[in-house]
C-alpha cells in the first residue's frame, strides 16, 4: 500500500498507461469491428475522465518524484486538465467521422491514450531525461495516428512528413540535452539553473548552445515559425478528427513544457531565451497572420491560425513574470475551447460524396445551417479577438505582461498581426453570412454538435464568470520562481 | 444611486439584448412577430431612459445612477452616466424605435437576424456611453463592430462586402492601439477605474503616446480627415437604418471618447496638440464640404457632410473652453438627429425608386410636398441656419474657436459657406424644378409609417433650435467640471515648470 500511496503524485498516468494496456489487449482479443472500437473508444475516454478526476484531487503542495524526474505541482495540474478535456473531446469527435470512413480502428483511442500518457508526462517533467521520454511517446504515437487513414495518400504523407522532420527535431532537441548536460553535469531543470547561475563563461556559451538547440527542437512540437513547416501539411492530410486533437492537446503539452524549462532551467540567462522567444512569438505571430489570407482550405487555413495562436501566447512568456505565465496558461486554455469548437463545425461539413474542406464550401452557411454558422462565426471572431467573446480575453492578458515589462514593439507587432489576420477570420464569416446558399450539408451529428454546443458556451460566456479560470491560472503560474 | 433601488442603467443597457435573445427563440418564419418584439423592446428601452432624463441631476457634475461590481480581477463592473454622457444614451434609445420602424417593410429577408443584430447593437452602444471602467469600454466599443459588420455585410448594397471590411479592419486598427494604451494605463496608475484615471497625472512624454493612440482609435471612428474613407463606403452600402444607426450613434463615440479621454486624463498632450487637431479639423471641414459638392450619390454626399460636421465637434472639443465643449456636444447631438433624419429621407425616395443618383430625382415637391418639407427642415438644419439645432452648435463652437484661434474660426466659418452650398444645391435639383422624368410620375408622398419615422424629428430639429436648454441645462455643469479640472491641470504642471 505505501509503494501506492507514495506514488499518489504518479496515479493519474498510470490510470492512462494501464488504461491503454488494457484497452489494447481487450482490442486485440475482441471481434474487430466499427460496435467494438467504438466501445474501446468510450472506454478510453472514460479512462481520461478518471484522470482527470484524480489530478483534481491531488493535494496543492508540489511534490516530486523519482529525483526531481517527475513534478506534481498546480501549473502541471493545470495544463494537464487542459491536456486531458483535450483528448478526451478530440477523442469523442473522431468516432462517428472514422465510422463513416470505414477507418474505425480500436487501436485509434489507444494510440490518443498513449499519447495522453507522454502528454502528461511531459507537463510534469522535471529533468532532461523525463523530458525526452514524454516528448518520444507522444510524438510516436503522433507520428501513427497523422497517417490513420491508410489508404489516403495525403494521410501517409502527412504521417511520413510528420515523422522525419519530428525525428529530425527530437535529434536537434536531444543534441541540446547532451550539451546542457556536458556543461553543468546536471539533468534536473533546477540542478541545472543552480550550476548555469554560477557557470564560468566558457561555460555559459555551451549552455547558451544547448539551450538554443533545446528550444529549437520543443519549437517544432509548439509549432512556432521557423520551424512550423510541417504543419499546414500535416494539418491538412490528417484525418479531421486527428487535425482536431492535433491543434488541442500535443500544443498544450508543449507549451506546458517550454514554459517550464525555460522558468525552471534558465532563469540565470534570462536575456538569452527572451531573445529567442521574442523572436519566435513575432515571427509565428507575422506568418501566421499573413500566410493564411491566401488560404483556400480550411484545415491549412486553422493550421496557420494555430501557428499564430502559438505566436501570441509566446508574447506572455516573454514577460517573465507571473502574469506573463499566467496570460499563456488563460490563453492555452480559452484557444483550446476555440480550437475544438472550430474544428468539430469543420468536421461537420459533410456532403453524400464525403468530406468537404474547401473554404467556398461554407458559402451561405447561415442560411442552411444557422446554429453551425453561429457556432463557427463565434469561433472565427473568438479567434481573431473582438470583445466580449473569450479570444479576447486571452490576447488582453498576453499582452498585458508584456506591456509591463515594456515589450512595446512586440506587442504593437502583436496587435498589427491581430488585425492582419482578422481579415480570413472575417472572410470565413462573410462566405457563411454574405454569400449564396451552397446545397446543404448532412445533418450535424450528435457528438459534433455536443462539442460545438460546449465550446460555444465557454467562448460566449467566458466574459460573464471569467474569475474562475483566472484564480486558476493565478495560483498555477505562482509555481515557479521568477 | 439607483432609483428606487433598481440599476436603471443595467436595465437599459441589457433590456435590448434580452429582446434579442427573444427573438432569438422564434421560428424563422414568424417575421412579423420579431418585428413587433424588436420594436416593443426598443419603445420600452426608450421609455426606461427617459426615467434616467427625468431624475438626472443637472446641478451635479459627479456620475450619477452608478453601479459598481466585481467582476475579474483588478477589473470592475462599473457603470455611470454624467452630463456629458447621459444626452447620448437618450439618443440612441430615441433613434432605435425610429430604425426599427423604418426598416419594417423594407427589410424582407433574414428578418429575424437583423432585429437581433440591431438590439445587440443596441445594448453595446448604450454600454459605451455609460461604462466607467477602461476595459469595460474598449469591450462594448469594439463589440460593436460584429453587429455592424453584419448588419453591411448581409442587408447592404452591391459593394457591401468591401464596406464592411473597410469598417471593421479600419476601425480595428485603431483600436487595438489604444487597447496597448489602456494597459499601459493600468500599469501606471494601478488601476482602470475611469473616474480615478480622470485625476490621475501621467507623465507628460508618456501623455503623448497615450494621447495618439486612443487618438488613433477616436479619429478613425468620428471620422477625421484623413482617416475618414471608410465611412462614404459603409454608409452609402448600409441598410438605411444601419446608416443611421452608423451616422447618429457610432460616429458619436469618437467625439465622446475624445471628451471622456484625451482631455481629462491626457490634458498636457491634449493642450500641445490642439493646433494638430485644429488643422485636421479645418480641412475636414473644408475639404470634405468640396467633395460634397462634387457628389452625385445622395447617400455619399450626406457622408461627406457629416465628417465635415464631426470637424466642428473636434474643432470645439480642444479650444478646451465650456462653450467650445458645450457647442461640440450640442453639435453631436444635433447631427444625430439631422444627419439619421436625412438618412431617414434618402430611404424614403431610394424605398420607392431604387436608385441613389441626385441625377434620377427631381422636381419631387409637386408630388412629395410632406416629404418636400421635412427634407427642407433637416436640409436647413445641416447648414446651420438660425432656428434649427444645427444653428446652435456651430454658432457656439465658432464662438469658442474665434477667442482661441481666430484663424481656425474663419476658415471654419468658410465651412459653413459652403455646406450651404452644396445642401441647397442638392435640395434644389432634387424637390425643386419640373416633375419631368416619367420614371417619377407616379410617386407617392409620405406614408404613415414614414410620418411617424420623420415627423419627431422634424419636431426635436426645430423645437433644439428654438429652445435648446433642455440640452445645455443637461450638459453645463459636467462641461464646466470638465474645463476646470482641465485648467487646473495645466496650471499645476506649468507651476512645477516654472
Amino acid at each position: 500500500m505505501t509503494l501506492i500511496g507514495s506514488h499518489a503524485a504518479l496515479w493519474p498516468e498510470i490510470v492512462v498507461c494501464l488504461g491503454a494496456m488494457a484497452l489494447l489487449t481487450y482490442g486485440v482479443f475482441r471481434p474487430e469491428s466499427d460496435r467494438e472500437a467504438e466501445t474501446v473508444g468510450w472506454l478510453a475516454v472514460l479512462v481520461l475522465v478518471l484522470a482527470a478526476a484524480l489530478v483534481l484531487q491531488q493535494p496543492e503542495e508540489p511534490q516530486r518524484l523519482f529525483g526531481d524526474a517527475f513534478l506534481a505541482d498546480s501549473f502541471g495540474r493545470f495544463m494537464k486538465l487542459l491536456v486531458l478535456a483535450g483528448s478526451a473531446l478530440a477523442l469523442i469527435l473522431a468516432f462517428d467521422e472514422f465510422k463513416a470512413d470505414r477507418i474505425m480502428k480500436f487501436e485509434y483511442p489507444v494510440l490518443v491514450l498513449l499519447a495522453t500518457a507522454g502528454m502528461m508526462m511531459m507537463v510534469s517533467a522535471g529533468d532532461l531525461i523525463a523530458l525526452y521520454l514524454g516528448l518520444e511517446l507522444q510524438s510516436l504515437a503522433l507520428y501513427v495516428v497523422a497517417a490513420f487513414r491508410r489508404d489516403d495518400v495525403r494521410s501517409s504523407e502527412a504521417g511520413l512528413k510528420y515523422f522525419v522532420l519530428g525525428a529530425l527535431s527530437s535529434g536537434m532537441l536531444l543534441y541540446g540535452a547532451s550539451l546542457l548536460y556536458g556543461f553543468t553535469g546536471q539533468v534536473s531543470f533546477e540542478a541545472i539553473a543552480s550550476v548555469a547561475r554560477a557557470a564560468t563563461v566558457a561555460d555559459n556559451v555551451g549552455i547558451t548552445i544547448g539551450l538554443v538547440f533545446l528550444l529549437v527542437g520543443i519549437a517544432f512540437k509548439v509549432s512556432a515559425v521557423p520551424f512550423h513547416m510541417w504543419t499546414p501539411d500535416v494539418y491538412e492530410g490528417a484525418p479531421t478528427p486527428v487535425t482536431a486533437f492535433f491543434s488541442a492537446a500535443p500544443k498544450i503539452a508543449a507549451m506546458a513544457l517550454l514554459v517550464r524549462v525555460v522558468l525552471s532551467a534558465f532563469p540565470g540567462i534570462v536575456e538569452q531565451w527572451q531573445q529567442i522567444v521574442v523572436f519566435l512569438a513575432i515571427a509565428s505571430m507575422l506568418l501566421g497572420a499573413f500566410a493564411a489570407i491566401g488560404q483556400s482550405n480550411i484545415k491549412r487555413l486553422m493550421a496557420y491560425s494555430s501557428i499564430a495562436n502559438i505566436g501570441f501566447a509566446l508574447v506572455g512568456l516573454i514577460a517573465n513574470s507571473p502574469e506573463g505565465t499566467q496570460g499563456v496558461l488563460i490563453y492555452m486554455a480559452i484557444y483550446l475551447a476555440m480550437t475544438l469548437g472550430a474544428f468539430a463545425c469543420i468536421q461537420s461539413m459533410r456532403r453524400e460524396i464525403g468530406s468537404v474542406e474547401a473554404i467556398d464550401e461554407l458559402s451561405g452557411l447561415a442560411v442552411t445551417h444557422p446554429s453551425m454558422a453561429f457556432v463557427l462565426a463565434l469561433m472565427m471572431f473568438s479567434l481573431a479577438g473582438i470583445p466580449p467573446l473569450a479570444g479576447f480575453w486571452a490576447k488582453y492578458f498576453v499582452f498585458l505582461p508584456a506591456i509591463k515589462a515594456g515589450f512595446y514593439t512586440v506587442a504593437v507587432i502583436g496587435v498589427l498581426a491581430s488585425v492582419v489576420a482578422a481579415y480570413y477570420y472575417l472572410r470565413i464569416v462573410k462566405i457563411m453570412y454574405f454569400d449564396a446558399p451552397k446545397e446543404k450539408f448532412l445533418p450535424v451529428r450528435v457528438k459534433a454538435g455536443f462539442v460545438m454546443a460546449l465550446t460555444a458556451a465557454f467562448v460566449l460566456l467566458y466574459v460573464l464568470f471569467p474569475s474562475p479560470l483566472f484564480e486558476a491560472a493565478s495560483v498555477a503560474a505562482g509555481t515557479f520562481r521568477y | 444611486m439607483s432609483i428606487a433601488g433598481a440599476p436603471i442603467l443595467s436595465i437599459v443597457i441589457f433590456l435590448p439584448l434580452l429582446g434579442a435573445v427573444l427573438v432569438a427563440f422564434l421560428n424563422r418564419e414568424a417575421v412579423g412577430n420579431a418585428r413587433w418584439i424588436a420594436l416593443y423592446t426598443t419603445v420600452l428601452t426608450f421609455l426606461v431612459s427617459l426615467a434616467l432624463w427625468w431624475h438626472f441631476d443637472t446641478q451635479s457634475s459627479a456620475f450619477q445612477f452608478v453601479e459598481d461590481h466585481a467582476w475579474l480581477g483588478p477589473f470592475r463592473y462599473k457603470m455611470g452616466v454624467d452630463g456629458i454622457s447621459v444626452l447620448f444614451v437618450l439618443l440612441t434609445t430615441f433613434l432605435m424605435p425610429l430604425c426599427i420602424v423604418a426598416s419594417w417593410q423594407v427589410i424582407e429577408t433574414r428578418v429575424k437576424e437583423y432585429m437581433i443584430s440591431f438590439l445587440v447593437l443596441e445594448t453595446l452602444m448604450i454600454g459605451v456611453f455609460c461604462a466607467l471602467d477602461l476595459v469595460l469600454f474598449y469591450l462594448f466599443f469594439e463589440g460593436g463592430l460584429i453587429p455592424m459588420f453584419l448588419i453591411i455585410g448581409v442587408w447592404g448594397g452591391p459593394r457591401r462586402v468591401y464596406a464592411s471590411f473597410k469598417f471593421f479592419l479600419y476601425t480595428l486598427l485603431g483600436s487595438v492601439l489604444m487597447l496597448l494604451a489602456m494597459m499601459a494605463m493600468y500599469w501606471h496608475a494601478g488601476t482602470t477605474d475611469i473616474p480615478t484615471l480622470m485625476t490621475t497625472n501621467f507623465p507628460r512624454d508618456m501623455q503623448w503616446w497615450l494621447w495618439l493612440a486612443f487618438f488613433a482609435s477616436f479619429a478613425v471612428k468620428l471620422p477625421m480627415w484623413p482617416v475618414h474613407t471608410w465611412l462614404p463606403d459603409a454608409h452609402v452600402e448600409a441598410p438605411t437604418a444601419g446608416s443611421v444607426i452608423l451616422a447618429a450613434i457610432l460616429l458619436k463615440m469618437g467625439g465622446y471618447g475624445f471628451l471622456r479621454f484625451s482631455l481629462p486624463m491626457f490634458p498636457l498632450a491634449s493642450q500641445e496638440l490642439a493646433p494638430f487637431v485644429f488643422v485636421l479639423s479645418v480641412v475636414a471641414i473644408i475639404y470634405t464640404s468640396l467633395v460634397a459638392l462634387a457628389q452625385e450619390d445622395l447617400k455619399k454626399l450626406i457622408a461627406y457632410s457629416s465628417v465635415a460636421h464631426m470637424g466642428f465637434v473636434t474643432m470645439g472639443i480642444f479650444t478646451f473652453t465650456a462653450q467650445g465643449v458645450d457647442g461640440a456636444i450640442f453639435q453631436m447631438l444635433s447631427h444625430g438627429i439631422v444627419s439619421a433624419a436625412l438618412f431617414l429621407c434618402v430611404g424614403v425616395v431610394y424605398d420607392r425608386m431604387h436608385t441613389r443618383e441626385i441625377a434620377a430625382y427631381g422636381g419631387l415637391a409637386d408630388r412629395m410636398p410632406l416629404y418636400a418639407f421635412a427634407f427642407m427642415v433637416f436640409t436647413l438644419a445641416n447648414v446651420g441656419l438660425p432656428g434649427t439645432s444645427g444653428f446652435i452648435g456651430e454658432f457656439l463652437t465658432l464662438l469658442a474657436a474665434f477667442r482661441v484661434n481666430t484663424w481656425v474660426a474663419l476658415f471654419a466659418a468658410t465651412g459653413m459657406i459652403l455646406s450651404a452650398a452644396y445642401a441647397l444645391y442638392l435640395y434644389r435639383r432634387i424637390i425643386f424644378g419640373m416633375l419631368e422624368k416619367p420614371s417619377l410620375a407616379s410617386i407617392r408622398d409620405l406614408s404613415a409609417r414614414e410620418v411617424l419615422v420623420l415627423g419627431p424629428l422634424v419636431v426635436l430639429t426645430i423645437l433644439f433650435g428654438f429652445y435648446p436648454a433642455p440640452i445645455l441645462d443637461v450638459t453645463a455643469t459636467s462641461v464646466k467640471q470638465l474645463v476646470q479640472n482641465y485648467e487646473a491641470a495645466i496650471r499645476t504642471t506649468t507651476a512645477l515648470v516654472r
